[in-house]
C-alpha cells in the first residue's frame, strides 16, 4: 500500500508521534468502492475524491491529531452479495478493525443494516439509503447524513413555489426510475401536494432508462408546468434529450441529486442547458480545500483521479464531502477518547453522533459553501437536510441558490412513524436520548 | 486402487438402489457433511462463515434447481434469480401474515410459491425450444422483479420496497449467530442436495434426461412430454425459491426485489456451466467456484498488485480476467469441474497401476 | 387520434434502432450458430473506441478537434478496433469450441462480455462521454406545425440510416460471391466445407461485419444516450426482437423491431397507467412469448422438423 509507505516515511517529518513509539497509530478505513460496469463513473469519482481528502489530510497535516488514516479498497460491483463480502472482509482489518462503511449503494446499505449494531461498525450513507434511518433513537448505528431523499423531495417544491409564487393548481410530473429508489419521493410529493393544491402525476420509467419515447409524449399531453427528474445513470441525459424532443424547457425541469452531474449533462450534450437539480454539495474546483488537494495531493502526483480534470466535478467534490465528514468524526471522537491513538468504531460512532461543524469550521476547512453546515444528535442523524441548486450552463455547474432547508415538520413526522413501525417489527426499544452523552 | 469397487457385492435389490451404492462414496459423503458440519464451524471465522461459506451453500442450492432444469430436462433458463426472489418473498409475506408460522414451512411455502410461479413460466417450454425458450424465460425475470416492486403489498408496503427477514427461531431456538445460520442453511442443503441426487434417479429424473436427450423420440416411448418438463420446472423453482428464502433469512437478513437481477441468474447459469451440467456434485463446485474467484482476485488486486496499478484499472482487470477465465475454463473443459472430479476418481481406481 | 400517431411513430422509429443491434445478432447466429450474448458489449467497445480515439486524435496528429477529418478517422480506426475483436473473438474463443452444445457457446460469449466490457473502460476510464454527429434532436417542424404531431429529426435519420444497413446487407448477401458462401454455411457448415468454402474465412467476415454494425449501432445509440455503460442494455431491447423476428432472418429483425418498437410504446401509454407504468422493462419478452406460442420459430424463422 502506498499509504503505508508514507506513513512510515512521513513519522519523521511530522514529528506528531508519541515518543519511543516505533509505529505510527493508524485509523482504518475500508472502502467498498465500484470501479466497473454501469455505475463506475459515479463510484470512481467518489471514491476518488474521498482518497483524495483523506491523502490531503496525511500529506498536509501528518492526520488526525497525529494519527495516520490508512484505507484499503474492495471492489463490490454494485452488487449486494460482493458488498456483504467487502464488510465482512475489512471489518477486522486495521489496528482497531474499520471504523466506519460507506457502500454508496442503498442495496448494500440494506444488506449489512442488521450487522453493524453486532459489530459496532457506524453506516454512513451520504444522500442514499435508509432515510428513516435520520431517526437515531432506532438506528443509533446507521448516519444518513447531511440529507435524505424525503428531505430533497421538499426542497424541491419549495424551489418551485419560489419559481412559480403560488403552487395551487399547478402541474407537477414526476419521472422517476422505476425501482425502490424512484418510489422514495412518492409518499412526500402526494403529502405536499394535498397541503399546497397541485397535482402530481407520476410517470414510471423502466430501468435502465435508455428509451423515454413514450414518457415524454405522455408528459407532452399532460402539460405540466414543472419536471421533476428522479433518474439515475442512463436515464438522465437520455430524459434530456427527449426533452428536448419534445420540446419541453429545460428550465422547468428539476433533478434529484443523482441526476445532477456532469455525467448526466455531457452526454445530453445541448440539450441539458438550462437543466437545474439538486446537490448537497456543489461542483467547482476554486474551493480552497480543492486547490489544497491539487497543490499537496497531485502536486506530488498521489492522486487517485486518471483523469485529473474531474477534480472539481460534482461526483467528485462529493467524495470529498464524504472524506471531511469522515475526517470531522474522528477529530471529534478523538477529542473525547484522545488523540495519538487509533479510535474502535464505538467510538467514532460517537463522533459521528456528535458532530458540529458549523460554518466557521468550515471556513477553516476551506470548504465554506461547499456543503452545508452540519449538527448531529442522538435524535438527528442526518444533521442538515440542506441542498443547493445548480443549473448546467452547457459546460458546467452554476450555483443558482443559497442552501435550501427541507420542510423538516414533515419529513420529521415520518420519519419517526416509518422508524417506529420498524423498531416494532424489529423488536427495538429505542433509545432514550436524554441519557445519551 | 482407493477407490475400488471390487469385491462390492449388492445382495438385494435395496443395497443396489442406494443413492451411494459404492462404499467409498458413502464414506467419503459422511467424512465431507462430519467435517462441513463439526470441524468448520469450529475453525472458520466470522468471516469465513458470513460472507463465504453461506453464500457457496446458499448458490449450490439455486444451481442446483437450474442444473435440474437445464442439466437434467434441457430447458435452458435464465430466470433463476426471479424464482429466487419469489422465494424469499414468499417465505416472508408467510412469516408476517401468518401468526406462530415455524420458519421451516414458511421456507417451503414459499418455495412452492416459487414452483408454482415456475410452472406458469414453464408452460412456454411445451412449444418453445432452445435460445427461443432461453429468452422467453427473461420474461419471467423482468417480470417478477417488476411486480415485486411495484405492488408494495409484496414488501409489506415499506417504502422502499426492502423487506427485512424475520428472527429465525426452531423449536424455541433462535438461530442468530453466524455458526448457527450456517449449520441451518448447511442442514437444508444438505437434505435437499440428498433428494435431489436421488429424484434424477426415479422414473421423473430418467423422464427427464429422456426428453432432454430427444423429446420427440421421447415421447414416442410413452413419456409425456408436458407433465415432464413442468415438474422439471416446479421442482427447479422450488429449489431456488428455498435458495432464495435462505438468501434473505440466513444470508443477508435484508433483500430488495433489484438485488434479484438478472446478473445473478447469469451467475448461477456459470455455476452449473463450470461446475458441471447435469451433475449434482458439479453444482457445488461450480458455486464454490464462481462465488470465490472474484474475491480471490480482488485480493490480488488490491492486495499484491495495488502498488502497481490503479484501482480502476486493477478492478476492470479483474472483469477481464473473470471473462477470460470462463472461456478458459469452457475450452479447457466444456464438462466442468464435475469431469475433473470424476477424472479424479478414475484416478484413484487404477492408481498405482495405470495401465 | 393525433396522440397515438405521435406514439406509433416514435414507436417504430425506436423500433428501427432496436432491429439494428439485433442483426448483429442475427447475423452471428446465422452464420455460426452461436447466440453471441456479448453483442451488447460489442455496441458499448465500438462507441467508447471512437470517442476515445476523437478525443486522443487531434494530440496525435495534430488535426483539429472535432473536425471531419478526426470523425472519419476515428471511424476507421474504430472499425479497424472492432474488425479485429470480431476476428481474434472466432479465432481465440470460439474456434476451440467449435461441436460443443450450443449453451457452452452461449456462456462463452457471456464471458466474452465480461472480458470486453473490462478492456473497454480498461482502456477508456469509466467516463460518461457526449457524442454529437452533428444532426439537432429536434421535432419535424412541418410535421408538428400542420398536424401536430411530433416526430424526432435525428429518430427518422437513425432510422433511415439503419434501413439503408439493412438494405445494403441484404443485398451484400443475396448478390455477392461472399453472401452466397455466407448462405451456404449458414444452411449447412459440412456441406460447404466439402465444395470448398472457406469455413473459417467466412466467419471471420461474419464477425467483422457484426462488428461493423456494432459501431453503427454504438454511434447512433451513443448519440441518443451518451457514450457510457448503459449502452451494453441495448441487447436487451434487442432480445425480444430477436425471438420475435427468429434468429436467422434479417427482415425478420427489421419486422419485429418495428413491432416491438410500437407495441411497447402504445402498452406504456395506455396500458401502462393502470398497472403503475414501467412494463417496458417486461412488455416485449411477454409480446414476444405469446406470439411464440403461435408460432414457436418466431416470424421469420426456419421451422425445424424433429426426426426420432
Amino acid at each position: 500500500m502506498e499509504i503505508k509507505k508514507t506513513v512510515m516515511l512521513g513519522a519523521l517529518v511530522t514529528g506528531t508521534l508519541a515518543a519511543g513509539v516505533a509505529m505510527a497509530a493508524e485509523q482504518f478505513i475500508g472502502l467498498p468502492s465500484y470501479r466497473v460496469g454501469a455505475y463506475a463513473a459515479g463510484g470512481s469519482g467518489i471514491f476518488g475524491g474521498w482518497i483524495d481528502y483523506m491523502n490531503l489530510i496525511n500529506e498536509r497535516d501528518g492526520g488526525v491529531g497525529g494519527v495516520k488514516l490508512v484505507y484499503e479498497e474492495c471492489e463490490t460491483e454494485y452488487n449486494n452479495a460482493r458488498g456483504v463480502e467487502c464488510y465482512e472482509r475489512m471489518k477486522n482489518k486495521g489496528e482497531t478493525g474499520n471504523s466506519m462503511f460507506s457502500p454508496l449503494s442503498t442495496g448494500i446499505t440494506y444488506s449489512v443494516l442488521d450487522k453493524v449494531p453486532d459489530d459496532k461498525i457506524p453506516l454512513v450513507t451520504i444522500g442514499y439509503g435508509r432515510t428513516d434511518a435520520a431517526d437515531g433513537r432506532v438506528f443509533p448505528w446507521v448516519f444518513p447524513l447531511i440529507t435524505t431523499y424525503w428531505s430533497q423531495a421538499t426542497t424541491m417544491i419549495k424551489y418551485i413555489e419560489s419559481k412559480e409564487g403560488e403552487l395551487k393548481g399547478k402541474k407537477i410530473v414526476l419521472l422517476y426510475h422505476d425501482s425502490a429508489y424512484g418510489k422514495e419521493p412518492h409518499a412526500v410529493l402526494d403529502k405536499m401536494a394535498a397541503a399546497k393544491g397541485f397535482e402530481v402525476t407520476k410517470i414510471a420509467v423502466a430501468h435502465p432508462g435508455n428509451e423515454q419515447q413514450s414518457q415524454w409524449l405522455q408528459i407532452r399531453q399532460i402539460r405540466p408546468d414543472w419536471v421533476i427528474l428522479w433518474g439515475w445513470g442512463v436515464m438522465n441525459p437520455t430524459a434530456l434529450k427527449a426533452a428536448a424532443k419534445t420540446g419541453f424547457s429545460r428550465a422547468k425541469m428539476l433533478g434529484v441529486w443523482w441526476s445532477g452531474a456532469e455525467e448526466d449533462t455531457i452526454p445530453a450534450g445541448s440539450a441539458a442547458k438550462g437543466f437545474t437539480a439538486a446537490g448537497f454539495n456543489v461542483a467547482g474546483a476554486e474551493y480552497p480545500v480543492i486547490k489544497d488537494i491539487k497543490k499537496h495531493v497531485y502536486g506530488k502526483d498521489k492522486g487517485n483521479m486518471e483523469d485529473e480534470s474531474r477534480v472539481g466535478s460534482v461526483y467528485y467534490n462529493r467524495g470529498v464531502v464524504h472524506g471531511i465528514i469522515a475526517v470531522e468524526a474522528i477529530r471529534k471522537a478523538q477529542e473525547k477518547f484522545g488523540q495519538g491513538k487509533a479510535l474502535t468504531g464505538e467510538q467514532v460512532r460517537w463522533g459521528y453522533e456528535n458532530l458540529d461543524i458549523d460554518d466557521k469550521r468550515l471556513a477553516e476547512l476551506g470548504a465554506a459553501g461547499f456543503m452545508p453546515a452540519l449538527k448531529t444528535s442522538c435524535m438527528d442523524h442526518e444533521g442538515s437536510g440542506k441542498v443547493k441548486y445548480q443549473t448546467w450552463d452547457g459546460a458546467k455547474w452554476k450555483v443558482v441558490t443559497d442552501w435550501i432547508d427541507a420542510d423538516k415538520q414533515l419529513v420529521r413526522g415520518m420519519i419517526e412513524e416509518s422508524a417506529a413501525k420498524y423498531a416494532q417489527e424489529k423488536g427495538i426499544t429505542p433509545r432514550d436520548c436524554s441519557k445519551e452523552m | 486402487m482407493f477407490y475400488r469397487e471390487a469385491g462390492q457385492f449388492k445382495p438385494s435389490y435395496e443395497a443396489d438402489q442406494q443413492i451411494f451404492p459404492i462404499i467409498q462414496d458413502r464414506v467419503g459423503i459422511a467424512i465431507i457433511i462430519a467435517f462441513a458440519a463439526l470441524v468448520v464451524p469450529m475453525i472458520a471465522s466470522e468471516y469465513w462463515l458470513n460472507s463465504i461459506l453461506v453464500p457457496v451453500l446458499i448458490f449450490s442450492l439455486a444451481a442446483i434447481g437450474l442444473n435440474i432444469l437445464t442439466g437434467y430436462a434441457g430447458q435452458l433458463s435464465l430466470g433463476s434469480a426471479a424464482f429466487m426472489a419469489v422465494g424469499a418473498f414468499g417465505a416472508y409475506n408467510f412469516m408476517l401474515r401468518i401468526d406462530g408460522m415455524p420458519f421451516l414451512v414458511a421456507l417451503v411455502l414459499g418455495g412452492l410459491a416459487a414452483a408454482a410461479v415456475g410452472v406458469v413460466f414453464g408452460l412456454p417450454s411445451l412449444r418453445i425450444k432452445g435460445f427461443y425458450l432461453a429468452v422467453a424465460t427473461l420474461a419471467a425475470q423482468f417480470f417478477i422483479v417488476w411486480a415485486l416492486v411495484k405492488f408494495p403489498w409484496f414488501s409489506n408496503h415499506s417504502t422502499s420496497g426492502v423487506i427485512t427477514a424475520q428472527d429465525i427461531v426452531i423449536l424455541g431456538f433462535a438461530f442468530d449467530g453466524p455458526v448457527a445460520k450456517y449449520l441451518l442453511t448447511l442442514a437444508i442443503v444438505i437434505v435437499l442436495a440428498l433428494m435431489a441426487k436421488n429424484l434424477v434417479r426415479t422414473s421423473t429424473g430418467r423422464s427427464w434426461m429422456a426428453v432432454r436427450d430427444m423429446d420427440v423420440a421421447a415421447e414416442v416411448i410413452g413419456i409425456r412430454p408436458m407433465r415432464t418438463k413442468l415438474i422439471a420446472f416446479a421442482v427447479s423453482s422450488f429449489y431456488c425459491g428455498v435458495a432464495g428464502g435462505l438468501y434473505a433469512f440466513t444470508y443477508l437478513g435484508t433483500v430488495e426485489p433489484e438485488g434479484f437481477n438478472l446478473d445473478l441468474s447469469f451467475r448461477i447459469l456459470f455455476m452449473i456451466i463450470i461446475g458441471g451440467v447435469g451433475s449434482i456434485m458439479g453444482s457445488f463446485l461450480g458455486a464454490a467456484f464462481i462465488v470465490l474467484l472474484p474475491i480471490f482476485m480482488n485480493v490480488m488486486m488490491h492486495g499484491l498488485l495495488g502498488d502497481y496499478i490503479s484501482a480502476s484499472f486493477g478492478s476492470n482487470l479483474e472483469l477481464m480476467i473473470f471473462g477470460g477465465l470462463i472461456i478458459f475454463f469452457l475450452i479447457v473443459e466444456p464438462h466442468g469441474l464435475a469431469r475433473l472430479w470424476q477424472i479424479g476418481k478414475e484416478k484413484l481406481r487404477l492408481w498405482p497401476f495405470p495401465h | 387520434m393525433q396522440f397515438f400517431l405521435e406514439v406509433l411513430i416514435g414507436g417504430l422509429l425506436s423500433g428501427v434502432l432496436y432491429s439494428l443491434v439485433a442483426l448483429g445478432f442475427v447475423l452471428i447466429f446465422k452464420a455460426s450458430g452461436v447466440f453471441n450474448f456479448a453483442q451488447g458489449a460489442m455496441v458499448f467497445f465500438a462507441a467508447l473506441t471512437f470517442v476515445g480515439f476523437t478525443e486522443v486524435l487531434p494530440g496525435w496528429t495534430g488535426l483539429e478537434a472535432g473536425g471531419t477529418a478526426v470523425f472519419w478517422l476515428a471511424f476507421v480506426l474504430a472499425l479497424a478496433s472492432m474488425v479485429v475483436l470480431g476476428i481474434a473473438t472466432e479465432k481465440i474463443v470460439l474456434r476451440p469450441l467449435v461441436n460443443q452444445p450450443p449453451i457452452t457457446l452461449f456462456m462463452a460469449t457471456i464471458g466474452l462480455t465480461y472480458l470486453v466490457e473490462g478492456i473497454a473502460q480498461g482502456i477508456w476510464g469509466a467516463n460518461v462521454r457526449g457524442l454529437d454527429l452533428g444532426i439537432e434532436d429536434v421535432p419535424i417542424e412541418y410535421m408538428l406545425e400542420q398536424h401536430n404531431i411530433l416526430i424526432s429529426t435525428f429518430d427518422l435519420f437513425a432510422a433511415l440510416l439503419a434501413g439503408l444497413l439493412v438494405g445494403s446487407l441484404a443485398l451484400f448477401f443475396q448478390y455477392t460471391k461472399v453472401g452466397r458462401a455466407l448462405r451456404a454455411v449458414a444452411d449447412d457448415h459440412q456441406a460447404a466445407l466439402s465444395i470448398g468454402i472457406p469455413l473459417q474465412h467466412i466467419w471471420a467476415i461474419v464477425w467483422g461485419v457484426a462488428g461493423f454494425v456494432a459501431l453503427v449501432a454504438g454511434l447512433i445509440w451513443g448519440a441518443r444516450n451518451g457514450v457510457q455503460f448503459a449502452l451494453t442494455f441495448t441487447a436487451l431491447k434487442a432480445l425480444p426482437v430477436l425471438i420475435l423476428g427468429g434468429f436467422t432472418s434479417v427482415p425478420g429483425a427489421i419486422v419485429g423491431g418495428l413491432i416491438i418498437g410500437a407495441s411497447e410504446k402504445l402498452a406504456e401509454v395506455y396500458v401502462g397507467p393502470f398497472v403503475g407504468g414501467g412494463i417496458e422493462s417486461w412488455f416485449p419478452y411477454v409480446l414476444a412469448l405469446l406470439f411464440l406460442l403461435v408460432r414457436p420459430e418466431g416470424l421469420f424463422g426456419e421451422r425445424h422438423i424433429d426426426r426420432v
